[in-house]
This record gives structure tokens, C-alpha cells and sequence, in this order.
């Protein structure tokens, strides 16, 4: 736990300092698998491994296509942070004090030795008491899939400026149909 | 097992990290890595909570999967836009994105 946590610590730190974008998203990738460890843990083994698929598997892959297709790998070099490093390095340690010195001075009751919530038990809990949610989640999966596509595909088919939802006028819609079925 | 007040030092760090970077970077990619290690910091936090708190609750768990469904989205989405501004802006630096200035 120890080790794991100074990882964790460590790998954040060169997350948010590293000058080279690509390292940065390397080590948010060490923060993620030592998160997925401190799930081990906690033993939270079906959250760790859903940390590791997702998190790891897919966001991560999705960060770094980001910056190969911005900045690209090799000069992913940040330009400089602004000004007001200092000041946010003070607001943000103040805050630090403040939380850390607030709950150091409450005594936690002794937990249960054994955490009674097996994969079955999440999955009961899941598809009754949290049922609602669960399908809300969904629909905003969908909902964030169809937006990712519309967004990327705007530029695709030349009509980036048009406002796609209004009816446009009839002259104005015999003169875009050949340009986009030409693109 | 490590006392719950370890994992609420550890995801405060976590948090406090994540809000430096947010604040510090101006690349738009590097922010949302930044907002990833908050979103890690609150499922650390929602777990420990879970298992070693007063009140232990599969509800966690649970909470924390949701969490990590809305990161996957926030990452999706985020991404789609970054790209979409850098397309229009030719640039991905937070304060160099001055389209609505007249």
C-alpha cells in the first residue's frame, strides 16, 4: 500500500509537470494501474479490473491518438505554463492543509473485517436497486458515442459552418446536395 | 488493510494534483489528463469509503463504475471538441482559442 501510493503520487506529479505530452499521458497511465492496485486493495477486484479495461484500455488509447493527431509524438513538447504557477501552487497546497489537518482530527470507527460485496452482490445490486441509473448511463453512453461522431464527421463532409438543424431553403438545398454528395 | 484516513490523504494529493494541473497547463489535451486524476481521486475516495467507512455499502462500488463510465464520455466527448477546435484553430492551446472574440 505504501509503495503503491508513493507510486501513485509520483506518476501524478510527472502528470501534470512533465514538459513532453506524451510522457504525461505515460504516467497518468502508472496512476491509473497503481489506482486499479489500491482497488486490489480495497478488495474491489471487479472495479479494478473494469479500471484496467476501460481506463487504461481505452481512454488512455483515446488520449494518446489525441495528442498524435494535435501535436503530434515527437514535438509534443508543451509550450510554456502560464504565469500564475505560483499562485495556483499555493491555493492548491492551502487547500491540501486545510482537508488533510480537517480529517486527521476525526477518529474513524473500526471497519468490518470482511466487505461482504462479491462480484454477484454488485451485480444483484446493479440490475434492482440501482436499475434506473444503470439504464441512464446507457442512454448517456449513446448519447456521448452519436455527439463524438457528429462532431468528427462535420468537417468530413465540408458542412462544418452549416447550421445542420434548420431547414434550409429550397434553392439553397438543390445548390448543397451535389456539393455533398460530391465530398 | 491500510487505515481509511491513508487512502483520504492519498486522494486528496490525488485531487490537489489534478487541480494544479488544470489551472497550470494551457494545453487542452493536458488539462483533461488533469481532470482524469480528479475523477481517480473521488473513485479512491468513494471506495475506501465503501469498504472501510461507518457505514459500508455496495453503493460504492457502484458509484465509483458509474464514475467511470462518465470519465470514459467526458473523454470521448472532450476529445471530439479538442480536435474539432484544433481543425478550426489550427492550435490546442487553452488561451489561443479566441473564436466568440469580436
Amino acid at each position: 500500500m505504501v509503495v503503491l501510493s508513493a507510486g501513485v503520487v509520483l506518476a501524478g506529479v510527472a502528470t501534470v509537470s512533465l514538459r513532453n505530452l506524451f510522457h504525461a499521458a505515460l504516467s497518468l497511465g502508472l496512476v491509473l494501474v497503481g489506482t486499479a492496485g489500491l482497488f486490489l486493495t480495497l478488495e474491489a477486484e471487479f472495479l479494478a479490473w473494469t479500471q484496467l479495461l476501460i481506463y487504461v484500455g481505452a481512454v488512455l488509447t483515446l488520449i494518446v491518438f489525441a495528442i498524435m493527431l494535435t501535436s503530434g509524438m515527437g514535438q509534443g513538447t508543451l509550450a510554456s505554463a502560464s504565469a500564475h504557477r505560483a499562485r495556483s501552487a499555493a491555493v492548491v497546497a492551502l487547500f491540501w492543509l486545510v482537508t488533510v489537518g480537517g480529517f486527521s482530527q476525526i477518529s474513524w470507527p473500526a471497519a468490518s473485517t470482511t466487505s461482504p460485496y462479491t462480484v454477484p452482490v454488485l451485480g444483484q445490486e446493479l440490475l434492482t436497486t440501482y436499475l434506473l441509473p444503470f439504464e441512464v448511463i446507457s442512454v448517456v453512453l449513446l448519447a456521448a458515442m452519436v455527439g463524438a461522431i457528429v462532431i468528427g464527421l462535420a468537417h468530413v463532409k465540408g458542412r462544418a459552418t452549416d447550421p445542420a438543424g434548420l431547414p434550409a431553403a429550397p434553392g439553397a438545398a438543390q445548390a448543397g446536395a451535389p456539393r455533398s454528395g460530391a465530398d | 488493510m491500510a487505515p481509511l484516513s491513508a487512502y483520504l490523504v492519498l486522494s486528496t494529493t490525488l485531487f490537489c494534483l489534478g487541480v494544479y494541473g488544470v489551472l497550470t497547463r494551457r494545453n487542452a489535451v493536458a488539462i483533461l489528463l488533469a481532470i482524469e486524476l480528479i475523477l481517480n481521486a473521488a473513485n479512491i475516495n468513494l471506495v475506501a469509503f465503501g469498504r472501510l467507512g461507518p457505514a459500508p455499502a455496495a453503493g460504492a462500488q457502484i458509484f465509483a463504475l458509474f464514475i467511470i463510465a462518465l470519465a470514459a464520455c467526458e473523454a470521448v466527448v472532450g476529445l471530439a471538441i479538442i480536435l474539432a477546435i484544433y481543425r478550426t484553430a489550427k492550435t490546442v492551446l487553452a488561451d489561443q482559442v479566441h473564436l466568440l472574440k469580436g
